[in-house]
């Protein structure tokens, strides 16, 4: 199993390139954003890597809006971005537009999708969703010490290689795994792990045709908008918010995704 | 193709619909789903049954079911609460000693030392000092208790199990089940109860649950409700039963707010804000174990002492306001005797007096601060009364007898009184911070307005009904 957790439970507390900023989030180099199914410990992780202590609960839905803070790891500043917990980033609720819309045009250098190893299944669907959204994800499995309790065996390593990103098994709350989870980001982020996520094939009649019809107009909409497959299907499945953006010029915002805060710049 | 290029896409996606089967959006969902059971099926094996999930599900039978669901709610406020009555009751007795009795009297001898004017001391030792202390020894030791328990309990995944327990009867309000979670944080602050009602999506059910808020005792009140009960319910009984007793009267203004709360919220569900109440899902988190240690210093730290802070700083300015009121004379009388001699008949027909009144005036700032507020107002006209000014003005019997009972027996305070002022203490206005935070999230002054006076005129209204049949009983 590679990546997976270190035994020492205190490491995070003690790991030494991190320097919590709290709220300072000035001249940051990375944007991270922080998506997970509701109650998977995304809080946590948050106030473990920033040194805030956002209340945490057991209880879904306790993060309303999104909270910010800030850390360095290595050298490099990074603002990190605690969105609100959702199951899927397909249906319009008000949670999952700030989800979608912060991932796809706030532009993240990486985005970190806390998942609970006691429920995978299901929170695999929205790292899927995530996947298609952006090429820069890392994949933290939290609860590892629920799951053990459970009899669960988790192959973290093989998971990996087959979602084509970094996978750090955790158990935030005790604190194992932050200081993997902060090198898979600092990975991601300055380049040094190239992500090739898994994008499976939808078999959907029609489906590739109409998409392959989409491409080339939409390229000449917006040249270079990132991630066109997820905006053609949006615009097939008749998405209102999705054909406004594309209406009104918001798509453009697309176009430089990544690109501009990875070369350094601060948006 | 056109000029617009923006508009070739959407036509082109307008038109390329139509070529994909009708449940396009639903077979996306799907696949993604058995892509994620694959990968789910790959990669986690279970290695041996789990023990842990036949516990949880046991639990959960009977936590969330119909027969012991409600009971087990109540039981668990209920130990609670005894947990913090019974533990804050040395503490209390003891900061009061040192604070109000030993503190005062080291500023006085100190500043009379210095030879300072008998206003200055007056204003700073008996007005700011004397309502900050009584805030110290008044909230702290309960607060340190509750809240962490509380917080236990939330680690631990209950809320949600009540908010499935109580989702029916939400229902038959007319209100958003979560409305559960938005009441239970209430119990802690209601100004964050009414932040937290941004969780309900549909704006008629999350503006019933922000006007109702208020019915759930925050920790402003829990204080003053445990130290009436203690000092005044709990006497009532031989001293082994007394804190059971006191414990059983917080736990019934609690459980009324409770049914003030579904009964409001009915009521407006029926008349101003008609509706029927919408569906959601909410998933039951695990049980997990909750970490104790850091429970207790963030408990400590987020919200006992901020609450404190909060309440030292509306204390200081209205005890030194306190002072000024009730030493400033307008053709006789002070300031304070006025308004508290024009409140007094409302009072009594409330079956408080205008002491109480005039605190709550004072005290709009922030609940916590009504009861030191009560305690200064009353010593301080009981001082003005009797002569005294250039004294302390307190006299305390530090025989077996909790000082602060003495103080308010002296100034003629029953278990009526007692009584109601419990009941007015759930059943008034929200403090400013609440009704601001209301007004930022609904932006409208008509609701803000709705919201401080609805509670208010139920006050008066079970108020007086106890009051009246109370002393038709006989009791005075």
């Amino acid at each position: 199993m590679a990546r997976t957790t270190s035994p020492c439970a205190t490491c995070a507390l003690s790991t030494p390139q991190l320097d919590r900023l709290g709220l300072d989030a000035q001249e940051v180099d990375y944007v991270v954003a922080l998506a997970g199914n509701p109650n998977t410990g995304k809080s946590t992780v948050f106030n473990n890597l920033t040194g805030l202590r956002q209340h945490t609960g057991n209880w879904p839905g306790k993060t309303i809006a999104r909270a910010e803070g800030a850390f360095a790891y290595r050298g490099a500043r990074y603002r990190i971005v605690d969105l609100p917990g959702t199951y899927s980033l397909l249906s319009a609720t008000p949670d999952e537009e700030v989800a979608r819309d912060f991932i796809l045009f706030g532009k993240p250098a990486v985005t970190i999708v806390v998942a609970d190893a006691t429920r995978l299944e299901r929170n695999l669907n929205l790292l899927l969703q995530v996947l298609h959204i952006t090429d820069r994800a890392v994949l933290c499995v939290n609860f590892l010490d629920e799951a053990e309790a459970h009899g669960l065996v988790l192959d973290l390593g093989g998971l990996s290689t087959e979602l084509g990103i970094p996978v750090v098994g955790a158990a935030a709350r005790q604190g194992r795994g932050i200081p993997e989870l902060l090198e898979a980001v600092a990975d991601v982020a300055e380049g040094r792990v190239e992500c090739r996520p898994l994008r499976p094939r939808f078999e959907i009649p029609g489906l590739d045709h109409a998409i392959a019809e989409l491409l080339p107009l939409l390229d000449h909409a917006y040249p270079g908008v990132s991630h066109a497959d997820w905006v053609a299907m949006r615009l097939l499945e008749g998405d209102e918010e999705m054909a406004t953006a594309v209406r009104d010029g918001h798509l453009g915002e697309l176009r430089a995704d990544h690109v501009a805060t990875e070369a350094g710049g601060h948006e | 193709m056109s000029d617009d290029p923006r508009r070739d896409v959407l036509d082109a996606a307008d038109r390329l619909r139509w070529d994909l089967p009708q449940n396009f959006r639903d077979r996306w969902v799907e696949q993604t789903y058995a892509e994620s059971e694959r990968l789910a099926s790959a990669y986690v094996r279970q290695d041996q049954p789990s023990r842990r999930l036949a516990w949880e599900r046991r639990l959960d039978a009977f936590l969330t079911n119909r027969w012991t669901g409600y009971p087990t709610m109540v039981l668990m406020l209920a130990v609670v609460l005894w947990i913090t009555i019974s533990g804050a009751n040395v503490p209390s007795e003891l900061l009061a000693t040192l604070l109000v009795d030993r503190g005062t009297a080291l500023w006085h001898s100190l500043f009379a030392a210095l030879h300072a004017p008998a206003w200055l001391s007056g204003l700073l030792i008996d007005g700011i000092w004397l309502t900050t202390a009584w805030v110290v020894a008044v909230m702290l030791p309960p607060m340190a208790i509750f809240f962490p328990l509380f917080t236990l309990l939330e680690d631990f995944g209950y809320l949600p199990r009540v908010a499935f327990n109580l989702d029916s009867t939400f229902k038959w309000a007319g209100a958003h089940g979560k409305q559960a979670l938005t009441m239970t944080m209430g119990f802690g602050c209601n100004a964050a109860g009414v932040v937290a009602t941004r969780v309900i999506d549909s704006p008629r059910e999350r503006l019933i649950a922000i006007l109702t808020n208020n019915f759930s005792l925050c920790n402003g009140r829990w204080p003053t409700q445990i130290v009436l009960a203690t000092i005044f319910i709990g006497v009532l009984v031989p001293s082994h039963l007394s804190q059971l007793v006191a414990t059983s009267a917080v736990l019934g203004i609690a459980l009324l707010g409770v049914v003030f709360m579904f009964g409001s919220s009915w009521l407006l569900s029926r008349t101003v804000l008609r509706g029927e109440a919408s569906t959601f899902s909410l998933e039951l988190p695990p049980y997990r174990p909750p970490r104790v240690l850091q429970t207790l210093y963030t408990s400590l730290i987020d919200r006992t002492l901020i609450v404190l802070w909060r309440a030292i700083v509306f204390a200081a300015p209205a005890g030194a306001l306190l002072w000024l009121i009730t030493n400033i004379h307008v053709g006789g009388l002070s300031i304070a005797e006025y308004g508290i001699n024009a409140l007094q008949p409302l009072g009594w027909l409330m079956g408080l007096n205008g002491v109480i009144l005039l605190a709550y005036v004072v005290a709009i700032p922030a609940n916590e601060i009504v009861i030191p507020t009560i305690i200064a107002l009353t010593t301080m006209t009981t001082a003005a009364a009797v002569g005294a000014p250039e004294t302390t003005g307190v006299i305390y019997e530090f025989s077996d007898q909790n000082v602060l009972k003495s103080l308010l027996v002296g100034a003629g305070w029953t278990t009526l009184t007692a009584v109601c002022l419990m009941l007015f203490s759930l059943l008034h206005n929200p403090c400013s911070t609440t009704l601001y935070t209301i007004y930022k999230e609904t932006h409208s002054a008509k609701w803000t307005t709705v919201a401080a006076l609805m509670p208010i005129a139920f006050g008066i209204v079970v108020c007086s009904l106890v009051a009246l049949v109370w002393r038709a009983l006989g009791g005075s």
